[in-house]
């Protein structure tokens, strides 16, 4: 029963990191009607940013304690996605309106290439390493109850923290202030949204760059646990089965999606792996995503498709 | 043919004083590839006063409306509102001047509130930035309850008190096109462009569309352009009429010039050759 539980929660902890990342998907997806290709790349050149001005800033300016050099490249990272978010935009969505989805498709996977090679241009291509203090020594639980307690990953605690607070800060700016309500009804309707002054160019930026804060913590997250480097971009594949468990329109949808393949895979990894040779961690999210795909396209939160025939 | 009589109802010309030309639309000309939509089409619209385009279907009516509402740009002509010429506009541009509108396949916000539909039709109105909204400081607080009133008053108006927490799409047709007249009415648009307000209504649904309009119209002073299909209704609540057929324009005058125009009774009727 313990050893249960302590593979729920690594599983549960786990799903809440896939889900940061799908919600980046999500959230492009609503707004812009776009799968957006280059959220893997906006993660990888996140990461990249942060980690290499958290080691430039102590030589620049002198300062020496870690927690000010990584609190201020963070947010020189977030400021840089910003300016991708901006120029992303101004050249590239600006000049798709209204085409079709494909097309779209096709310039994220364009910027997904531009973004992996400008990061590796200017960052450098070597392993790097994000130290924001992440407690690495695992903690005891439950002792009075289980003998011997339950094992539990400190690091993957914070994470999986940091990860629910910035979901329910985001849900809450989507359905609390004027600006969310904006994005919400660009996500729904185009033309209605500009037919009452919401300007959709502002809006991309806005969901860009939420996107790219997204990809930001995520890198910070992925990237402290596994270092930056240029498989980071795969994290993002990771998270596809999420998107098509959830359901691409649907927020929960990414969250609830996200823990349930995070526990799916630790617990098929451990109660089936040994029947069939393990290893079942590194597919069982994409063969769930597409047993999904044959019994519920939409996802279990998605908006069901009706089309005209 | 005289479906609804809503004059019945809310008496017009009571307290309207019908102004000065606040829209004109000249020499518009639309095509989308051979296709001639629009064929060098002129009128005005006067301030306050309630102008209907009518037409048999295809006619261009809907053109019409998207090339004053920013939607499609006109190769040829202009469009001057309130003594300002434009070319080339954008929606949210027009929207910004002044201009609201409706929609005849419904573009609501399906997944949001009646509430929330309508209070995005605020959205030109906000004047509080990003960050002060998302950290719920003073003035932010403040103006979303200002704006709040304003939503109240016209859920209020539209007599849809009951629904305000229910998501748009599970409200029958009818109602849903009372959310979508509430959001442009929102904008508190100085035009209201409404694109057959009234179609696959059934009676009655007719009658509380026209009272609404008119009390728009009477109330608020809001200008009217709006485009119809049944010829009854139009007669009733509009002051002049436009009529086009084939892209150009057959007609123009009050409803009773119109009606014995011979050029639009064969548009309507067909002629006897």
């Amino acid at each position: 029963m313990a050893f249960f539980l302590e593979t729920l929660l690594g599983g549960l902890m786990a799903g809440m990191l896939y889900s940061l990342v799908a919600l980046g998907f999500v959230l492009i997806y609503k707004a812009s009607g776009v799968f957006n290709f280059a959220q893997g790349a906006m993660v990888l050149f996140a990461a990249l940013a942060m980690a290499r001005f958290a080691e430039w800033i102590p030589a620049w300016t002198g300062i020496t304690s870690p927690v000010a050099a990584n609190l201020i490249a963070f947010g020189i990272a977030g400021f840089l996605m910003f300016v991708v978010a901006w120029i992303i935009e101004r050249l590239v969505l600006r000049h798709l309106v209204n085409q079709e989805g494909t097309t779209l498709l096709m310039a994220t996977l364009g910027i997904s290439y531009f973004l992996d090679g400008m990061g590796q241009t200017i960052f450098g291509s070597d392993i790097y390493k994000i130290d924001v203090g992440m407690p690495k020594e695992p903690i005891m639980a439950f002792e009075q109850m289980f003998e011997g307690g339950i094992l539990i990953n400190k690091e993957d605690l914070y994470a999986a923290l940091i990860a629910a607070v910035l979901v329910a800060a985001l849900s809450l700016f989507f359905q609390k202030t004027a600006t969310g309500r904006a994005l919400r009804a660009v996500a729904d309707d185009h033309q209605a949204a500009q037919s009452i002054g919401i300007p959709l160019n502002r809006i991309w930026v806005i969901v860009w760059c939420v996107a790219g804060v997204v990809a930001l913590v995520a890198g910070m997250i992925w990237g402290s646990k596994l270092g930056v480097q240029f498989s980071l971009t795969t994290v993002a594949l990771r998270a596809l089965p999420v998107v098509i468990l959830g359901g691409l329109t649907s927020v929960p949808g990414a969250i609830v999606g996200g823990l349930i393949i995070g526990v799916g895979e630790k617990l098929s990894e451990v109660f089936l792996g040994p029947y069939v040779g393990g290893g079942i961690e590194i597919w069982f999210a994409y063969v769930l995503a597409l047993l999904f795909l044959l019994v519920r396209p939409q996802g279990l939160f998605g908006e069901k498709i009706i089309d005209r025939v | 043919m005289s479906t609804a009589t809503p004059a019945a109802v809310a008496p017009i010309g009571a307290k309207k004083k019908i102004g000065e030309v606040i829209l004109e639309v000249k020499n518009i000309s639309l095509g989308f590839g051979g296709v001639k939509a629009l064929t060098d089409i002129s009128f005005d619209v006067r301030e306050h006063e309630v102008r209907a385009i009518i037409g048999p279907n295809g006619a261009g009516k809907s053109s019409m409306l998207n090339c004053i509402n920013g939607v499609y740009t006109p190769q040829q002509g202009s469009i001057s509102f309130r003594g300002q010429t434009f070319k080339h506009m954008n929606s949210h541009q027009v929207a910004v001047m002044g201009i609201g509108r409706t929609f005849q396949n419904l573009a609501l916000f399906k997944g949001m509130s009646v509430l929330d539909n309508i209070m995005s039709g605020r959205n030109l109105k906000i004047k509080s930035n990003l960050l002060m909204q998302a950290l719920r400081i003073g003035p932010a607080e403040r103006e979303e309850i200002m704006h709040r009133e304003a939503v109240e008053r016209i859920i209020d108006f539209l007599e849809i008190q009951a629904f305000r927490k229910t998501p748009v799409g599970q409200l029958p047709y009818g109602l849903q096109k009372r959310v979508d007249l509430g959001r442009a009415l929102a904008m508190e648009p100085k035009v209201l462009l409404l694109d057959e307000p009234m179609a696959g209504m059934n009676v009655e649904e007719k009658q509380d569309m026209c009272r609404f309009v008119l009390d728009v119209n009477d109330e608020f002073g809001t200008t009217i352009v709006l485009i119809e299909h049944d010829m009854g209704v139009v007669m009733d609540i509009s002051d002049r009429v436009v009529v086009l057929d084939y892209g150009k324009k057959i007609g123009d005058g009050t409803p009773e010039e119109v009606r014995n125009n011979p050029d639009v009774i064969s548009a309507y009727l067909g002629t006897s050759h």
